[in-house]
């Protein structure tokens, strides 16, 4: 079966966000006054092939591991699994 | 002595590491693909600066993957000495070669001269220099803020493990002279075995006074002076 999973990679909490930092200090001065905090990170789509949900969701846990969130500065959450 | 220089797609530095080794300090240089297999007999091994595979995701992720990654790691599990210089630190890191991580700039790319100060000489790279001996050579990233756990950073202060640090010209490191936002202004490392060492200044172009500074040479003086012990 064929599945999108969907994760979100932010910087860890605590760890110094320069991009997030900038972007709240645009949106105070664009009158946001009430944003607290931004955070910038990246989302990524993925396309696989697995037997079921579960077995999509381990695969790309695996995968955010090994290579696409940085296990000292970053964490991930995925999102959604959905079949397509 | 001879020195493995590995060339990423991306790499922009390696022509420069070459430079010093051959012309500078007349030693054997041989410069490796990405997707060889054999560091070829070479004593050191040179990560250099550039882009490699676009910067793509993080910096270092995924040249670290390279067909030649796997005989660098075994050459660094042997004890052999691997230099990694600004991606090529970043890519050590990612390899897990160094403890930590550096990410983005505090204020984005900079490139310009620094000053380091030597913290140890009992690495590959400082063996020739003296502690607290200032150097200065140029930075050029955008990903060079040094990262890690607090724990972690006590513990390397601990063992000796940090290398260089950014200063400011009387040698005091500052929050001025900090020009990425590393921690503790540290701006070189060695791990526990002190034979991979990385660092985000470029000491490869800082070679002869017509570059600027010739503050480099000590550095790659020092690895000469590994080899040859």
């Amino acid at each position: 079966m064929k599945f999108r999973v969907a994760v979100h990679i932010l910087p860890r909490r605590g760890i110094l966000d320069p991009q997030g930092k900038a972007v709240t200090e645009a949106l105070h001065s664009l009158g946001f006054a009430e944003v607290a905090e931004v955070h910038v990170g990246r989302h990524l789509a993925i396309e696989t092939q697995a037997d079921s949900a579960d077995a999509a969701r381990a695969a790309v846990k695996a995968m955010c591991d090994k290579l696409l969130a940085n296990p000292v500065t970053e964490d991930f959450v995925i999102a959604s699994v959905e079949a397509v | 002595m001879k020195v493995g220089i590995i060339r990423f797609p991306g790499s922009n530095c390696d022509e420069d590491a070459w430079f010093a080794i051959v012309n500078d300090l007349r030693e054997q240089a041989v410069m490796l693909w990405h997707k060889d297999t054999d560091l070829q007999g070479s004593d050191v091994v040179i990560l250099p600066g550039g882009f490699s595979y676009g910067d793509y995701l993080r910096a270092g992720a995924i040249a670290r993957f390279s067909p030649i990654m796997q005989q660098v790691a075994t050459h660094a599990a042997r004890g052999g000495v691997v230099i990694g210089i600004c991606n090529g630190f970043q890519i050590a890191c990612e390899a897990h070669l160094l403890p930590g991580a550096l990410l983005r700039n505090d204020v984005g790319y900079r490139a310009m001269p620094v000053t380091i100060r030597v913290e140890r000489t009992d690495s590959p790279l400082t063996a020739a220099a003296t502690v607290g001996q200032c150097l200065t050579m140029p930075i050029a990233h955008g990903e060079g803020r040094y990262t890690a756990s607090e724990d972690d950073l006590d513990r390397l202060e601990q063992a000796g493990q940090v290398l260089f640090r950014y200063v400011d010209s009387a040698g005091t490191p500052t929050t001025q002279s900090n020009p990425n936002g590393s921690m503790r202004n540290i701006a070189g490392i060695c791990n526990a075995n002190r034979n991979v060492v990385g660092l985000m200044p470029h000491p490869e172009r800082a070679m002869e006074p017509l570059l600027g500074s010739s503050d480099g040479r000590v550095l790659f003086e020092s690895l000469l002076a590994t080899v040859n012990a």
